[in-house]
């Protein structure tokens, strides 16, 4: 078994106008930035975008944005990207803005093969508009369904040909519940590695979720809110 | 009248040794610099961390490690790293202790609006319902009232909810308030050279005063 491909042009290669994509990553962190490019490059329109963020103007998902690939993005938070409020003020983006955990709960749902999720979060707002409420020991839940998407594509720090992934410190967060819940799932890895290399014991995501890696090459990891603080002399 | 440092001082009060603690942008991330050294609490970030530190120093920013408002942090001894997924069942099942995070408006029946304003801001929601609509214990730390000069403290909100009856303390640059259950905002302390008087005028929501309102100590 080998499901290593040669580059991020290759994972993305059927990737189709209209297709639903599930991006990992929160904020500048943990994104599968080979991929996006790759997106870019490829010119693919009207994708819809679950992700929890939409990147910053020059990078991530806003690539995607200013060359008006998106036709909807599905995500918690959206803020620091001034073409995204743009786009979302004149109609030309469709924006579905959900609670974060509710987010990461219906990736997983999908990832376990679980049609739906009963969560309190957004109760008594118009995130409860339309949506079927269940009552449990007396208290109010949201019915909230496993998400449906052709593409996942995330990005660990490790990897081996079969698919095992190990992520790096945060930069975990969304891309283990998305690796799960894609229909077909790419993960691109700084290191590529034999198998045997990585620790089953300490395997993040099985390779049986995982279709298809790459090693991308010089990752940016642009850091969004750089704060530091000074050493005592 | 207490500046935002002040404000996060006196929530720091509230935190209990053994204490796992969520903190929000804004004022309540401050909180964590007022923390007593016998109170050992931990942080979670709800990104995927328990265990969250300070600032890294200049020249050691990973950027792999963030905390939930995207800034660079350091990950304390006994740390643990996890998915966004089981950061929000920890959440969900009521495993992190208190939620301090800042609000536009609170209802005097403990429902809070701090995510929208419609046709000015759409930044979404991040964390923040899930979080309201999961913890027992949510303090809110913001400002009395607006730059409007408005009372943020509302017999209703006006603007789209995040929770609903949920926040259970206020703390505010003038007062310490609860939330009762019944509905209403009962004054607990005044902040250093604020009147009762001050406070009611403060007010829109329904206030409580009973008997004698100590300044309080920071």
């Amino acid at each position: 078994m080998n499901k290593v491909v040669s580059d991020a042009d290759e994972a993305t290669r059927d990737i189709e106008d209209g297709m639903t994509l599930m991006l990992g990553g929160f904020g500048m962190c943990g994104i599968p930035e080979k991929s996006i490019l790759a997106l870019v490059k490829k010119g693919v329109k009207n994708l819809t975008c679950i992700s929890n963020n939409a990147g910053v103007d020059e990078f991530g998902i806003g690539l995607l944005l200013h060359k008006h690939q998106v036709k909807k993005m599905i995500s918690s938070y959206v803020g620091e990207n001034a073409e995204f409020e743009r786009q979302l003020l004149t109609g030309e983006l469709d924006v579905e803005l959900i609670p974060q955990g509710t987010l990461a709960t219906r990736c997983m749902a999908a990832g376990y093969g679980m049609p739906a999720i009963f969560t309190r979060a957004g109760i008594g707002t118009e995130v409860a508009e339309g949506k079927e409420i269940r009552n449990f020991n007396g208290k109010d839940y949201l019915m909230e369904l496993a998400f449906d998407a052709d593409f996942a594509i995330v990005k660990a720090w490790k990897g081996d040909r079969l698919g095992n992934l190990v992520y790096r410190s945060t930069a975990r967060n969304f891309n283990p519940v998305m690796a799960m819940a894609g229909k077909i799932t790419i993960a691109e890895v700084e290191e590529l590695v034999e198998p045997g290399e990585l620790d089953p014991d300490n395997i993040h995501t099985p390779g049986i979720y995982v279709h298809r890696i790459f090693k991308g090459e010089n990752y940016e990891k642009r850091i969004e809110q750089r704060t530091v603080r000074k050493r005592d002399i | 009248m207490l500046d935002k440092t002040g404000i996060a001082k006196r929530i720091a009060k509230e935190i209990k040794d053994g204490y796992y603690v969520n903190l929000g942008i804004g004022i309540p991330t401050l909180v964590a610099n007022y923390i007593p050294d016998d109170v050992d609490v931990i942080l979670q970030s709800e990104n995927g961390l328990l265990g969250m530190g300070p600032f890294p120093f200049e020249g050691e920013e990973d950027a792999d490690t963030i905390n939930a408002g995207k800034q660079t942090i350091t990950k304390l001894p006994g740390s643990a790293v996890f998915d966004s997924a089981m950061s929000f069942g920890m959440i969900r099942a009521k495993k992190v202790n208190l939620t301090i995070l800042g609000a536009m408006e609170v209802s005097e029946n403990g429902d809070i609006a701090n995510w929208k304003i419609p046709g000015k801001m759409v930044k979404g929601m991040g964390g923040a319902m899930d979080l309201v609509a999961s913890a027992d214990n949510i303090i809110v730390a913001m400002q009395h009232i607006n730059k409007a000069g408005e009372s943020k403290l509302l017999p209703k909100c006006t603007l789209p909810l995040t929770g609903i009856n949920c926040v259970k303390k206020i703390v505010t640059e003038l007062a310490v308030l609860d939330v009762l259950p019944g509905g209403g905002f009962k004054l607990l302390e005044r902040a250093p050279g604020i009147s009762v008087e001050e406070i009611i005028k403060a007010t829109a929501g329904k206030l409580i005063i009973e008997g004698d309102i100590p300044e309080m100590v920071i």
